[in-house]
């Protein structure tokens, strides 16, 4: 029985759904990284935060493209990573601040969420660090014949280290299924990449016989579109693949860098901000499109905005480990 | 009488690999001319032709990237084995067994495990100078989360191994290249050596020689010699120096009261120096004399024959440095 209220959903208001959750995550991260900022800042939390704002489609739009079985690795700068692969907004908290009911326990910190349950294999605070431990994912799911593909996140600082180029070589004589997402922010900390890569980013992958491929980083349709291609074509068993997405780090290397001026301007900062914001472009083009209207995204945001602000509350009531677990965990 | 055979050192590896493979589909092994050439020490040899290339996996010369694979690989359900050629390449895989390997369980709060073994080899005198000879191991112990192997006859190495295959951390495996060709008597049946257990080579009252590795050998030529002095000397083998079984070792120091530790690592800072030390802090008022250690001399190794010898721990050194610890 078909009624008005239950009638098939049409073409366009699936596509729009799946819009609107990606718009949701996007901004889930991006309001997750704003209270990170301060907490940093009210000095609620320790350590080192460095915030995602600006980069959310990627992981998003990626990770949208993504199986729950299957696997990421992410980087210093993973918080986005972890919340597009579905980590719950609390438990991040909680490992933020350090606290018992974090991901980790709170032995991992902002650096190294990692969590089984959304095949999560880990944040990692060497730099390219995790290619290894992506590929290495990917030769299990090959040899294990569990359809699985992983996805190594890391950013444009990462050409820069040889285990990138070790296992690339690896995954593609192994036609292993890995998808290599280079996150191009343009500098690796405070230094410009014209400075610290040579020649073509590309070519460094089709030189291992990789298809590699660019794709604009603010834009999570484009993301999205992509790496579902990728994904698909990865699980089959194509083997591996370079993705570079060009999108830029709104914020500093991490919340103390506040003075930027030596290595970037703030023009630039600018109109990265006003013109290539990644959740304004996705709204702008729906409500374009009629797909939604402004009043969808105002809701969407301030329901997120009170999960953001109960996990935060949770986060800061919720207990230090006891110093005596401080030796658990070290062997299985 | 459980039939037991003599196998080589090399044998006795071979045998632990061959037999975990068949028990468990998960475990594999990677490393540079590994399948077909079978390692250059040929410790693998036959093995490509029972497992084939996909669980005898031939790599390029690239360390890191395979040791990296190997991590990923042990946490998403496989169990590794890395063939790291010469322990003096365990350089370049540094970052992937210290900071990812040895520490994805404690940062993950307990979460991933990472179930493999990194087999490298030690040792010194095979004239291949400074970059083929070294005997990193004491690195290894350094960090929390890895577990240290060193074997020191067939039936250790066979029991070891396997034990390190089943384990569900990170284990280095250290052997030692020139004693491949060792003989000893090894079971047939099944079994494991578990870690943490030292093991009495010889017994002994006057003094302890607390020896690894390479070391076990020397030691108990040393003992042999002392034997002819009236110097009843007891060896003992610690097998794992991490987990390290600290009682043994201290009961035997309360023994014989006289202790050398003997280890073909570098002494400063090295497993001879962490050893001593507990000695010294669990059996002091039973000692008769102060620990006395004895490792490589500290320079690169060299190539000329004359000089390698001269860095490396012998049954002289040994029999000498013992000599004078009992006061003759």
């Amino acid at each position: 029985m078909t009624t008005a209220v239950d009638r098939p959903k049409t073409q366009s208001e699936i596509e729009a759904q799946q819009w609107l959750h990606m718009y949701r995550r996007m901004v889930m991260i991006r309001l997750f990284e704003e209270q990170v900022n301060d907490l940093y800042t009210r000095a609620l939390m320790p350590g080192l935060a460095h915030l995602y704002i600006g980069e959310e489609a990627v992981a998003v739009g990626v990770c949208a493209a993504l199986e729950p079985a299957d696997y990421i690795t992410s980087t210093h700068r993973g918080h986005g990573h972890c919340l597009a692969k579905g980590a719950a907004l609390d438990r991040m908290f909680a490992e933020l601040l350090g606290k018992e009911a974090g991901y980790c326990k709170g032995k991992g910190g902002s650096m190294h969420i990692a969590d089984p349950d959304t095949g999560n294999l880990g944040a990692n605070a060497i730099v390219g660090g995790s290619a290894g431990i992506a590929t290495g994912a990917a030769l299990s799911a090959k040899r294990l014949k569990t359809g699985q593909v992983a996805v190594c996140f890391f950013g444009d600082g990462a050409l820069g280290q040889g285990l990138l180029y070790e296992v690339m070589n690896m995954a593609s004589l192994w036609k292993l299924p890995v998808v290599y997402v280079c996150e191009n922010n343009l500098y690796n900390e405070y230094t410009h990449n014209s400075e610290t890569a040579a020649g073509d980013m590309l070519t460094r992958a089709i030189a291992f016989g990789l298809p590699a491929l660019t794709v604009d980083g603010q834009d999570v349709r484009a993301v999205y579109q992509m790496a579902k291609t990728i994904v698909d074509r990865t699980r089959l068993g194509a083997g591996p693949t370079f993705l570079l997405c060009n999108t830029y780090r709104f914020m500093g290397h991490h919340v103390g860098d506040i003075n930027r001026e030596y290595y970037r301007s703030k023009q630039e900062e600018q109109m990265w901000k006003t013109e290539r914001d990644p959740i304004h472009l996705l709204s702008d083009w729906m409500i374009s499109q009629n797909l939604a209207d402004r009043a969808r995204f105002d809701q969407i945001r301030s329901e997120v905005k009170s999960e953001v602000e109960k996990a935060v509350q949770f986060a800061i009531a919720a207990p230090y480990p006891a110093p005596d677990k401080a030796d658990q965990d070290v062997y299985a | 009488m459980p039939e037991t055979r003599e196998l080589t050192m090399a044998e006795a590896v071979r045998e632990a690999m061959a037999e975990e493979m068949r028990r468990d589909p998960r475990v594999f092994i990677c490393g540079e001319d590994i399948a077909e050439a079978g390692t250059v020490f040929k410790v693998l040899t036959g093995l490509v032709d029972e497992f084939g290339t996909e669980r005898v996996l031939d790599t390029p010369i690239s360390e890191a990237g395979f040791t990296g694979i190997a991590v990923g690989a042990a946490m998403t359900g496989m169990r590794p084995i890395v063939d790291i050629m010469f322990g003096d390449f365990s350089t370049l895989v540094m970052d992937q067994m210290v900071n990812q390997a040895a520490k994805v369980h404690y940062m993950s709060g307990g979460k991933w495990k990472v179930p493999m073994v990194m087999r490298a080899t030690l040792g010194a005198t095979r004239r291949s100078a400074a970059q083929h000879s070294q005997s990193l191991h004491a690195w290894f112990c350094h960090i929390p989360g890895l577990k240290v192997a060193l074997p020191s006859t067939p039936y250790d190495a066979k029991g070891l191994l396997k034990s390190a295959i089943r384990d569900d951390n990170p284990v280095v495996f250290f052997e030692d290249k020139m004693m491949y060709k060792l003989k000893g008597s090894v079971p047939a049946e099944d079994y494991t050596i578990p870690f943490g257990v030292a093991d009495v080579k010889r017994e002994g009252t006057d003094i302890t020689i607390v020896a690894t590795s390479s070391m076990v050998q020397v030691a108990l030529g040393a003992a042999r010699m002392l034997e002819e002095h009236d110097i009843s000397a007891e060896v003992i083998d610690p097998r794992t120096v991490w987990p390290l079984d600290e009682k043994a070792l201290i009961a035997s120091a309360k023994k014989t009261s006289r202790v050398i530790v003997v280890d073909e690592g570098y002494g400063r800072y090295g497993v001879t120096a962490e050893i001593a030390s507990v000695i010294a802090e669990g059996a002091f008022f039973d000692l008769e004399a102060p620990v006395k250690r004895i490792g490589a001399m500290h320079v690169p190794i060299p190539f000329s024959p004359p000089l390698e010898d001269a860095t490396v721990p012998n049954e002289q050194t040994v029999f000498e440095a013992a000599k004078a610890l009992c006061g003759r």
